[in-house]
């Protein structure tokens, strides 16, 4: 993880080392976005711009013990549980050296070590597995929780329902966390849900739930904080809904037909990273400077990352086989 | 056999003393799926073994192919062995996200690092009138799928012992069971157990056609030899048994000596697991043969209801032994 990262080490404020992570991944979008276009990555790439917020606050909550899985819009999660800026970007340039072997690209980021389990592209099938995770904890008396990300969309598939349904049933430790940035794809929530205040459907399933600005990175981590501690604690699911917005398109793919530019812009006006910023401000924690400082190492650690993934290697096609069954993976 | 070193056993008893005897084994293994507890399963294979293991090891599950399923899947990703029980084939469907999507691709996707070793058990087959949406014989879909290792149990000694090898296996192991075979008697070594899950079995040894067969067809062959037997027919009989991924050697062999194949499945007939096994045939054998390979494969229907259209849906003996005769020029 970034607490220990030498670059703001020297800052005694915790909320630097946030506001820093929250700026790397904006970065590393954008920097993914700019290759995506000079066809270094392909395939989809979904950027995570605009919600950085929900990873950071909520992934530093967690302990190291803890297991987390996430949807596909996932590289700021990776970032933030310590996947190596560089692991992942050539994991997107399908490289040898990518964290999951080149195999699985943007959409399919894992680290087992580190117990980061995707990196999970079909919408809502990752809730059951976390619950079996859970599960397996508490028949073993690990003392883990399970975090699930995923978003509004997943809510609508009957996995989400099934999944909330087994994890009360069963009383696992699991935290929902349903990062709502009210598009699943480009179908606004209104159309997709006929209850659009999501923490609603939690009660039904006897699931304690409750609802975060998701663009506010304090208000999250103490929201997190909380939904953790009790998860822990009670040994009980919990569902929380972070209220998000993604500031970029759905993936590249997409022409954003379906939502006004103004709509974009005002959401814009509730960035988490110059909010935190100027709270660091105004409190005498860090000046431009120190920001300007943090600009130049977040940019000297994506050109790394660049650099490692275009120095990675393409594994040989004769190998084309491995990873289907375990006793090929050597 | 020798009567002393043997026990009468029924299919379903098979099944449930491999559950029993995998459970007391590894702390780790433990059995869900729906009714499998209170209600003793829906087939009855598992009935008492709630009382025994407790309704930690034997748990019932609501009507959520795809939760628990997926919730196995979870579970062996952290550290446990779960069997799960999915009622019917046809259910099965309703979970299939998490077989192909998760079970059989985690592996890949994390680039070797996340291996899903869970048990798969699935009911199938036609034999109690359950009509179109409880009766099918779906393990060709099943065995397309890269990642999965599909076995079908077409013998008491495949139903008490495969599951116990397969709970050994790092990967996603399904296995077939048959309905129709549960209340059969057979005899079983006395200490019987694990048994292989990577090749095929000749059940019975013969020199003028090899009768390759899996599942519900394996008895059904055995009786159809032995009718054959008094034609003067001598008929191999080989169970697949493992459906993916195939051992061609074993299939191989028994064409080289017979030279001649009867394929024999109650899939559907059309892209099945005998469509594939010809075309090995053809590809790897085809000299050894002296007559086109021949098939016999389920009536392209969904199951009827009626019992005498239901038995007509799949081949039976008697189809078998006229098929044989007519490819040996016998009638």
């Amino acid at each position: 993880m970034y607490v220990e990262n030498e670059k703001i080490s020297k800052y005694t404020d915790a909320r630097v080392k946030l506001l820093y992570q929250m700026m790397l991944i904006r970065r590393f979008e954008e920097k993914a976005a700019e290759l995506y276009s000079k066809e270094k990555i392909r395939g989809f790439l979904h950027l995570y711009v605009g919600e950085e917020a929900v990873a950071v606050g909520v992934i530093n909550s967690l302990s190291t013990d803890d297991n987390i899985l996430c949807t596909y819009r996932e590289h700021g999660h990776a970032l933030v549980r310590g996947i190596s800026p560089g692991a992942i970007m050539a994991e997107m340039y399908g490289k040898k050296e990518g964290c999951s072997m080149g195999r699985g690209g943007s959409m399919h980021l894992f680290d087992k070590k580190i117990k980061f389990f995707g990196g999970n592209a079909i919408v809502a099938g990752h809730l059951p597995v976390a619950v079996g995770m859970a599960l397996a904890a508490k028949k073993q008396k690990k003392n883990e929780i399970t975090c699930c990300f995923f978003g509004e969309g997943a809510a609508a598939e009957g996995e989400f329902h099934e999944a909330m349904n087994l994890a009360a049933l069963w009383q696992v430790p699991v935290l929902f966390v349903c990062e709502n940035n009210l598009y699943a794809m480009g179908t606004a929530i209104r159309y997709t849900h006929s209850v659009v205040e999501l923490e609603k459907k939690a009660p039904g399933y006897g699931i304690s739930a409750a609802t975060v600005d998701g663009m506010d990175v304090m208000a999250v981590e103490k929201a997190a904080k909380e939904a953790i501690e009790k998860v822990r604690t009670t040994v009980k699911p919990f569902f929380l809904v972070c209220n998000t917005y993604r500031f970029r398109a759905h993936s590249m793919f997409d022409a954003e037909l379906y939502r006004e530019k103004s709509e974009v812009e005002e959401w814009k006006k509730r960035d988490p990273i110059p909010k935190l910023q100027q709270s660091l401000f105004n409190e005498n924690i860090v000046e431009q400077r120190d920001i300007d400082e943090m600009n130049k190492k977040v940019e000297e650690e994506i050109q790394r990352a660049v650099d490692f993934a275009e120095a990675g290697t393409w594994e040989p096609v004769e190998e084309i086989t491995k990873f289907v069954y375990s006793e090929n993976n050597a | 056999m020798d009567g002393n070193n043997t026990i009468k056993t029924t299919y379903r008893e098979a099944i449930k003393q491999a559950i029993r005897e995998a459970m007391k084994k590894d702390e780790r293994v433990f059995l869900m799926g729906e009714d499998v507890g209170r209600y003793g399963g829906a087939f009855a294979v598992s009935k008492g073994l709630l009382k025994e293991f407790g309704e930690d090891r034997i748990m019932d599950v609501p009507l959520s192919e795809s939760g628990f399923v997926g919730a196995g899947i979870g579970a062996s990703l952290n550290g446990m062995r779960p069997i799960v029980e999915v009622m019917t084939v046809n259910f099965s469907l309703l979970a299939m996200d998490q077989i192909v999507n998760n079970a059989a691709t985690l592996l890949h996707m994390s680039g070797g690092q996340l291996n899903v070793p869970i048990v798969i058990r699935i009911s199938c087959g036609i034999g109690r009138q359950l009509a179109a949406q409880h009766s099918h014989s779906w393990e060709p879909l099943f065995a397309h799928i890269p990642g999965l290792k599909v076995l079908s149990a077409g013998t008491h000694e495949d139903a008490r012992g495969m599951l116990l090898t397969a709970l050994q296996d790092p990967d996603p192991v399904i296995i077939f069971e048959y309905t129709f075979l549960l209340n059969k008697e057979g005899e079983l070594a006395a200490d019987a157990g694990a048994v292989n899950i990577t090749n095929a079995k000749v059940r019975r040894e013969g020199k003028d056609i090899s009768i390759i067969t899996y599942g519900a067809g394996v008895y059904k062959a055995l009786d159809a030899a032995v009718e054959l037997a008094g034609a003067g027919i001598d008929a191999e009989v080989v169970d697949v048994r493992v459906l993916r991924p195939l051992d061609n050697d074993t299939i191989f062999n028994s064409v080289r000596k017979t030279h001649r194949v009867l394929l024999v499945e109650e899939a559907w007939g059309a892209v099945n697991v005998s469509s594939e096994i010809s075309a090995r045939i053809t590809e790897n054998v085809f000299y050894e043969l002296d007559a086109p390979i021949q098939r016999l494969g389920g009536v392209e229907v969904p199951i009827p209801y009626p019992k005498h259209l239901e038995e007509a849906a799949v081949p039976q003996q008697n189809d078998i032994v006229n098929k044989v005769k007519k490819m040996l020029q016998h009638d």
